[in-house]
């Protein structure tokens, strides 16, 4: 009975979690509009979640196009189709692993700190503090940080392909002797506009919007003690990676199904 | 804390670098600058067999691109594959008795569209049908075929 009673409570308990988190979304949204006459608001933002992230971004991109380059080349060079090895690194990083990885290192890197952030204001009570002033926490902490990161996730995969790209450009043209002709003229045949990349920014918009609002909404409803934030900050790399990776399957099945 | 200017000077940054990915994700990486086919006007054609022929295949006279393939159907009646395809509006000119073949680029490359022009002084207008066509030419079948005469062939004389 007891047992059943438990499994009963995770359940109402989880559904009501969900309930909270779109209410809390939708909460967010509505508040991003007036936000538009506050801009800078969100411009500290998408430097702190965007600018901030450069770094790790670029250098993960560099080395996963150039480990694209080389496995590429070693298996593409036993059928001799070496020079294909531009569109395989092209396709790989435009459609899964630019919005996957960039996704993944986002909530890593920004998100946790989002929620840290979040929940420590919610710990030392500065969110009450600014509902005593009239101020509404959610239009004024809560919607620049998602918008920000919003905003920055799908500039941050571009930049992640574009730089792959070049690395595997470096690997396969500087290094293993691929025709750099060849190289790009194979990839502008074989990646198309509509199908490869823009269906990979969709990706990365919508993988931005998950992680963003998985990162607000842990800190926003943690529980105000140094265990809740730590717990909460656990939670959010997790469930985001967990909802990326199940949603990149879904959106690749959705896209790639019509063809 | 970091001061606004210098703050907005790399949020600046950053969306300009972001947007520049794009663009050259688009224009050096993607096909959006050859893809566009302008003002096009569309040409059927049948063919016996398209072999692999898919939907965007180049469209090819003397090698230059001129067009892509827009649909491949079957004619229940005529047991015939039908292809459309839209044809860049710059290049109005092709006689009405071109050949269209299916051509294959490289030995195991994508198959594509070849137009050999005609001598009529009449062109093909949009909507129109390109009368003479050669089918994709399937390995199998020409395998057959060399065996097929092997076998015919005297044998050779001691």
């Amino acid at each position: 009975m007891n047992t059943l009673r438990t499994l009963g409570g995770i359940v109402v308990n989880g559904v009501e979690r969900i309930g909270r988190a779109a209410m809390f979304l939708s909460e967010v949204v509505a508040g991003s509009w007036t936000l538009l006459r506050r801009f800078y608001l969100v411009v500290q933002q998408v430097y702190a979640v965007g600018v901030l992230t450069l770094l790790i971004i670029l250098v993960s991109g560099l080395f996963v196009g150039m480990v694209l380059g080389l496995q590429g080349y070693n298996t593409l060079v036993k059928f001799g189709s070496a020079n294909s090895l531009g569109l395989l690194v092209a396709l790989s990083l435009v459609r899964e692993l630019g919005p996957v990885v960039t996704a993944l290192l986002f909530a890593g890197r920004a998100g946790s700190a989002l929620t840290a952030e979040i929940g420590l204001m919610k710990a030392t009570e500065q969110l009450a503090g600014m509902e005593m002033m009239a101020v509404n926490p959610v239009t004024r902490v809560i919607a620049p940080r998602f918008l920000g990161g919003v905003i920055a996730m799908p500039l941050l995969a571009a930049l992640f392909s574009a730089i792959g790209v070049l690395g595997g450009h470096l690997i396969g043209v500087g290094l293993l002797g691929v025709d750099s002709g060849a190289f790009w003229s194979q990839m502008q045949n074989g990646v198309d506009f509509h199908d490869d990349i823009l269906n990979g920014v969709i990706k990365s918009v919508v993988f931005g919007v998950v992680v963003s609002w998985i990162a607000v909404f842990e800190g926003y409803d943690a529980v105000p003690t140094s265990e809740g934030v730590a717990s909460a900050t656990n939670r959010t790399v997790v469930y985001s990676s967990l909802a990326v990776l199940a949603l990149d399957f879904i959106l690749t099945a959705l896209t790639l199904g019509e063809v | 804390m970091i001061s606004r200017k210098s703050l907005e000077l790399w949020v600046g940054l950053f969306v300009a670098a972001g947007i520049l990915a794009l663009a050259m994700l688009a224009f050096k990486v993607g096909n959006l600058t050859t893809s566009d086919v302008l003002d096009a006007y569309k040409v059927t054609a049948h063919f016996d067999n398209v072999g692999g022929l898919k939907v965007k295949a180049a469209v090819t006279m003397a090698g230059v691109r001129i067009g892509r393939v827009s649909a491949i159907g079957f004619d229940p009646e005529r047991y015939q594959a039908v292809v459309t395809m839209d044809i860049d509006g710059r290049y109005r000119n092709i006689p009405v008795d071109s050949t269209a073949s299916i051509l294959t680029s490289g030995l195991l490359g994508d198959q594509y569209i070849g137009f050999e022009p005609g001598g009529e002084e009449t062109y093909l207008k949009g909507g129109e049908t390109v009368l003479r066509t050669q089918s994709a030419l399937v390995l199998e079948k020409l395998v057959g075929q060399v065996i097929f005469n092997k076998a015919n062939e005297p044998a050779p004389s001691k």
